[in-house]
């Protein structure tokens, strides 16, 4: 019954995956999302900002088709796949069921590639733990391999690095960074993490509901309305922000140059 | 032996049969009390398929499925919390139907029967319904098995990657009232559903995947059933209640068993 109902317009227009225009809704009266217009092409990354409450999730849920918009619509490439990383999975401990079971619900794939893709995102060790045991890190390393897994060309992940340790964050989104890279998947972001997330983006998209601001971070970074959002500090940190790295850590912890890390990738099709 | 204590074998064995997985699931996606809900309503169903004339198992099915709607339907409303919802349906169904069975005239029923169940008034027409309910219910299980269990662990995940959700969960709803309506006779409107729980609990400890879960949950009701009939049997005790008490034990042992102490794979 739900998301059957939402109109999905299927036409070719040459790079765009996903697009939304004039989305509206109302949740028990309450004007959610207000007009908001969205577009993620094929190799580009898309990040929505937004404080709590300011309509991220339910956008997310209205372009995946969880929910049907009051007005606007929903347009998707013809054939597109996509590769959905939740904010929460809602682990029950009676359910027994292990990582490797967890990641070919969705898709079936031969046990090494799991073990590929996992030891690529730094969780290797998980493979035959229970899902139910997992760190709120690992799960969400987890849950972004089962999207991967996919071969998606859309990938969106909602609060993707919520619960993970910040030397772990940046080098997750590095990691989704490089993925876009090789692959040219399309990457629709939800975010709080601003420093982290602001650094590889390509489209931020600031929403209050309505779309307040948008275009390349540092314009928007720049932008009145964000500084007024945000504060004075975030923007300003915001525009200078630029991180290096010369090596990124694995799930134990442990340090790996990114340069070998890259050459033993097979992360992908 | 006699006949109708096998006959009451075969009928409680069917029903745990299928008890087992479907129990599974309920416990998984935390629907127990959806299940006891539907349950008790079925006292509702035994009341209008007596005053319509039309086969009891017809109407209790029937009912389920309306209330089944229901819920779905107040729980968009979003006016109360699901658990109130249920709380509510479940014992105003039941009221409901104890009310109407005294405004019947002219029929004995043996209330404690329905509540209880009758397992030793079990015929080979009951036999064979219960065991064309086993055949459907494991058939449609299995079918729907990949998309359900995907969509048990994070439904929204599940649709995302097309899976037929909403199918799913309504040929489940479908499946559950088939066994409140059939399996009512075995051990009555209010214990049909332990006979899901349970079994399914008691499983937990013992699975290290869903599908063995599902299989040792079944074992466990299969047992329960036996358990319970030989143990009303020599002490002339009520059937149902006393396969009820057996799961219980089952599920007791299994928490009470020290547990193995398994190095940690990492």
């Amino acid at each position: 019954m739900r998301g059957a109902k939402t109109r999905m317009v299927t036409e070719d227009k040459g790079d765009t995956l996903i697009e939304a225009r004039g989305l509206s809704v109302r949740l028990s009266g309450r004007l959610i999302l207000d007009n908001v217009d969205l577009r993620v092409s094929r190799g580009e990354i898309v990040t929505l900002v937004g404080l709590n409450g300011s309509g991220k999730s339910t956008l997310v849920r209205t372009i995946l088709g969880l929910m049907t918009p009051d007005s606007g619509n929903v347009v998707r490439a013809p054939g597109l796949r996509i590769g959905f990383s939740p904010q929460h999975i809602d682990r029950d401990p009676t359910l027994p069921i292990t990582v490797a079971r967890f990641l070919t619900l969705g898709t079936r794939a031969p046990r090494s590639r799991l073990q590929t893709l996992l030891g690529e995102i730094g969780a290797s060790a998980v493979l035959d733990s229970p899902l139910a045991e997992l760190s709120g890190g690992e799960l969400h390393r987890v849950v972004l391999a089962r999207a991967l897994l996919r071969q998606p060309d859309l990938l969106v992940l909602d609060e993707p690095l919520a619960g993970v340790d910040v030397s772990s964050q940046s080098e997750l989104y590095r990691l989704i960074a490089d993925v876009r890279d090789r692959y040219g998947y399309g990457v629709l972001l939800v975010s709080h993490d601003l420093h982290v997330v602001m650094a590889a983006t390509d489209t931020v998209i600031c929403l209050n509901r309505h779309v307040c601001c948008t275009g390349h971070p540092r314009s928007v970074a720049q932008d009145p309305q964000f500084v007024s959002l945000f504060g004075k500090h975030v923007a300003e940190t915001l525009a200078v922000y630029t991180h290096h790295h010369d090596h990124r850590h694995d799930v134990a912890g442990e340090p790996v140059p990114v340069d070998e890390a890259k050459r033993s990738s097979s992360l992908g099709p | 032996m006699e006949d109708f204590f096998i006959r009451a074998m075969l009928a409680g064995v069917g029903i745990a049969l299928v008890g087992g997985p479907l129990g599974c699931f309920l416990v998984w996606r935390r629907q127990a009390f959806f299940g006891a809900a539907l349950s008790h309503s079925a006292l509702l169903g035994v009341v209008l398929g007596l005053l319509l004339g039309i086969n009891l198992t017809v109407a209790i099915f029937v009912l389920c499925l309306l209330l089944a709607i229901l819920l779905v339907w107040l729980e968009r409303q979003r006016l109360l919390a699901s658990d109130t919802l249920l709380g509510i349906l479940a014992h105003s169904a039941l009221a409901l139907g104890l009310v109407a069975l005294a405004f019947i005239e002219g029929i004995r029923v043996d209330l404690l029967s329905y509540l209880f169940g009758d397992v030793l008034a079990v015929s080979v027409e009951d036999l064979i319904v219960i065991y064309a309910l086993v055949i459907v219910t494991i058939t449609a299980l299995t079918l729907i098995w990949r998309s359900f269990l995907s969509s048990t662990v994070n439904e929204d995940l599940a649709e995302v990657e097309g899976v037929p959700v909403t199918r799913a969960r309504l040929v489940f709803t479908l499946l559950i009232a088939g066994t409140i309506a059939v399996g009512m006779k075995i051990v009555g409107i209010l214990l049909i559903i332990s006979l899901l729980i349970i079994p399914a609990a008691a499983a937990r400890r013992l699975s290290a995947t869903p599908e063995q879960m599902a299989v040792i949950a079944a074992i466990i009701g299969v047992l329960s059933v036996v358990a319970g009939l030989f143990g009303s049997l020599r002490w002339d005790i009520p059937a149902g209640p006393a396969i009820v008490v057996a799961a219980t034990a089952c599920f007791v042992t299994i928490m009470a068993w020290p547990r193995r102490r398994t190095p940690h794979p990492r």
